[in-house]
């Protein structure tokens, strides 16, 4: 054998292990039967300090130690998911355009086994708009059986975000407070807040985006994150964690992320954190209350993940709650 | 036994001077504040163990503390034991709850037997049964927590109006889940409002529109009428349609702060989606046409339709001004706003604990709330509604009242036929406007 083709092999082989590490092309994503269009923005696998220091305004203690974390590749969602495609997996009138069996699809599912969210008693979006508006209320089970349900419609595989996915997507390679710096009077050009939401959430992708291209990581909605809440789970990692994900098999709580609409700076911040409470059902009127709907999280969405590697199909089910809905 | 209670709720009511009006106006700052400590144990009975039915059990067992639940009954045995589980879950060990399996009581008769044991009863069937209930609940001296909408043809809502009478005259308390009436910014608003912030209401516009509710297939074995049971929002006699079932609720807030009923109504409707086999008779929208004897005239629109608009709200403009009720914001007629509801999301108590709240709080206090003369006119303005939509003509509210519209058979068994059937393709028959004739 010829020694350039030798070199020639290793630098593919080096290519197909660590092709994380190479830029992915950003993509659309899209339903067919429907012109909803997802822009999918690629983040590269690397290292970031997660957490916040105790000097940094509005620092709270579960965001703490700070400690170094390496996520892989992912593409993630340019905007918060809306009620445009939020409400095609309520009602499932397009699931008859499940793209099926295609040849690189990273997905084995059929769209007709995957759990629906049922039709929620209480008008879900409080009038605040529905065109290009983030979809919220929703439970953690049901943005994660999204996540299946987009799956299955496209054969890539989606799934919500871990807390460190996000962070790290979030403060875009920043150590400051916000992915802007620092200082929350800026808040304004990137931001929906209590200051100026003006008591509603509002179109995605109107204020400016942060440094890797994604809208409204601060502020507009908070977003569901895969994490079970452990405020200590920082203090028992080890430094350099590969994709680290808080497991627990309790509905709460979970962590929200980014702050949403109706919250001050301090909790749009990248490093802070929220719980999900049962309180956020306390005026659904039904017993057993919705598993699919939280009528007092008017502040909460989500945005998706599409990892670089895709997981295997038992990983899935993981990370698609099977043990939650089967 | 029984007169004993008597006795001792008459002594309540002496003993106490406070009036159920003035208990309904004073806006509660505190979840639960009303939450009652008392010796006597006081009996619960649930009839109708859907979801709702449930949530009104365990508000029940939470705003006194107490209630036991005794016993239970539905049309099937499966929603009894998915009720009382899911009941016993939410108190998760902190509040024994037990109902004797003799006691979970299953059939069309099962609300007598569960009434007779009980003090306060919760009313939760699909509505087209509750004036029969609500009737036997008031002649055996029941209270009553009943849901709306209280009936689903003028038949019956001439017997809740009886009804509503002899529970006065006893003394039973009622409460009716249009649960506006419980909340905190309906009452600050009407207060407002009622104090003149935007002159005399000259119209206003209501909204119940979504993308509409639950569909259970039919089931192989099943017959007519369980299929019906078990799909019954998709049934006039059993549910009255949506304009009934869910936009009540906003129609009840344009009569409550008009403070008056409308004389006719004239609209128009039909099913322009949901219209396949699974979607029984009713009408997927309804746009409609409410005239006051003031003149004030309140357009009602409800749409059950899919990636539409949606939008569950009330707002109203006066000689002086105008409010949104979902905004909080009261303005004046240069549009400039003079007054918002201060209290965010969350900071306010949850109505449907309230109505509970007030409930139990009324009946130890020897109270009366007396919710069921409302909830029944309330019910038939949006039966007037239906039956303008239905027929494409101008009724008025007093034909309405009248009327020998008689959808619900008065005694069901399992052997009953339903008053509505489908054709050879499973079709049913739909309301034609310009040709139905339904008054």
């Amino acid at each position: 054998m010829k020694p350039y083709f030798n070199i020639a092999a290793i630098f593919l082989l080096l290519i197909l292990f660590h092709n994380e590490t190479i830029a992915q092309e950003n993509y659309i994503e899209q339903i067919q039967g429907n012109d909803y269009k997802l822009p999918m923005q690629f983040i590269p696998s690397g290292s970031f300090k997660m957490g916040s220091p105790k000097f940094e305004q509005g620092h709270f203690g579960d965001e703490g130690p700070q400690h170094q974390v390496s996520v892989d590749g992912f593409w993630m969602g340019q905007f918060e998911i809306t009620w445009d495609l939020y409400n095609l997996f309520v009602s499932r009138e397009l699931d008859g355009n499940q793209i099926s069996n295609a040849e690189d699809s990273e997905v084995n599912i059929d769209v007709d086994g995957v759990s629906g969210a049922t039709t929620p008693y209480v008008e879900m979006s409080f009038g605040m708009g529905i065109d290009n508006y983030p979809a919220i209320c929703m439970t953690q089970l049901a943005a994660v059986k999204f996540c299946e349900w987009l799956s299955a419609m496209t054969g890539r595989f989606y799934r919500l975000p871990t807390e460190a996915e996000w962070e790290y997507a979030c403060r875009a390679g920043t150590e400051t407070a916000f992915s802007f710096g620092d200082d929350s009077s800026q808040l304004e050009e990137y931001a929906w807040y209590a200051e100026n939401s003006n008591d509603k959430y509002q179109e995605v992708g109107i204020k400016k985006p942060n440094p890797w291209g994604l809208y409204d990581m601060h502020g507009n909605v908070a977003e569901w994150t895969l994490d079970h809440y452990i405020p200590t789970v920082y203090g028992q990692r080890i430094a350099g964690v590969l994709n680290p994900l808080a497991e627990g098999q309790k509905v709460y709580p979970k962590t929200v992320r980014g702050g949403s609409w109706m919250d001050s700076p301090n909790r749009l911040r990248s490093a802070a954190r929220r719980p999900s409470t049962k309180k956020w059902k306390k005026r659904d009127p039904q017993i057993p209350k919705s598993k699919w709907w939280h009528t007092d999280a008017p502040f909460v969405g989500f945005r998706v993940v599409r990892p670089l590697k895709t997981p295997s199909e038992e990983e899935q089910k993981k990370y698609w709650k099977y043990e939650s809905t089967q | 036994m029984k007169n004993n209670k008597n006795e001792s709720r008459r002594e309540f009511v002496q003993k106490t001077a406070m009036a159920a009006g003035a208990l309904l106006t004073v806006p509660m700052g505190v979840d639960g504040m009303a939450r009652v400590h008392s010796e006597q144990k006081l009996k619960l009975a649930l009839v109708g163990c859907g979801g709702r039915g449930s949530g009104a059990a365990v508000q029940a067992l939470t705003a006194d503390e107490n209630v036991e639940l005794v016993a239970m009954a539905d049309a099937f045995a499966d929603r009894i034991e998915r009720s009382l589980k899911g009941i016993q879950d939410h108190f998760d060990g902190e509040k024994k709850i037990d109902v004797k399996e003799k006691h979970r009581f299953v059939g069309f008769d099962a609300y007598k037997k569960a009434i007779d044991m009980a003090d306060v009863v919760i009313l939760t069937t699909p509505p087209g049964f509750r004036p029969y209930h609500f009737e036997y609940a008031i002649a055996n001296d029941k209270h009553v927590f009943m849901e709306k909408p209280v009936a689903t043809d003028p038949v019956g809502i001439r017997k809740v109006l009886e009804t509503a009478k002899l529970a006065k005259a006893k003394k039973l308390n009622v409460v009716v889940g249009l649960q506006r009436h419980y909340q905190s910014k309906y009452i600050d608003l009407k207060q407002r409002l009622d104090a003149g912030a935007i002159g005399q209401i000259r119209s206003g516009q209501v909204y119940w529109n979504d993308a509409g509710v639950w569909v259970k297939k039919r089931k192989p074995g099943q017959t007519e009428l369980e299929y019906q049971m078990r799909n019954w929002y998709y049934f006039n006699w059993l549910c009255g349609d949506h304009i009934l079932e869910q936009h009540i609720h906003n129609i009840d807030v344009a009569n409550w702060f008009i403070g008056d009923y409308p004389v006719s109504a004239q609209g128009m409707g039909g099913r322009q989606v949901r219209n396949g086999k699974d979607h029984g008779e009713i009408f997927d929208h309804h746009f409609v046409e409410f005239t006051y004897a003031s003149g004030a005239v309140i357009a009602s629109q409800c749409r059950h339709i899919p990636g539409t608009m949606s939008r569950v709200d009330e707002v109203f403009q006066g000689t002086k001004g105008s409010v949104e009720i979902g905004k909080g914001i009261i303005s004046g007629l240069d549009g400039e706003s003079t007054y918002k509801y201060p209290n965010k999301w969350g900071e306010d108590p949850n109505p449907y604990q309230v109505e509970h709240d007030r409930l139990f709080a009324s009946i130890r206090n020897g109270g009366v709330i007396a919710d069921a003369e409302n909830g029944a006119k309330s019910t038939l303005t949006a039966i007037l509604g239906r039956m303008a939509t239905y027929t494409g003509k101008k009724i008025t509210f007093d034909e309405a009242l009248n009327s020998e519209l008689h959808l619900m058979p008065e005694e069901v068994t399992w052997d009953t036929t339903p008053p509505t059937l489908p054709d050879t393709n499973g079709n049913y028959p739909i309301p034609t406007p310009g040709k139905t004739k339904m008054i």
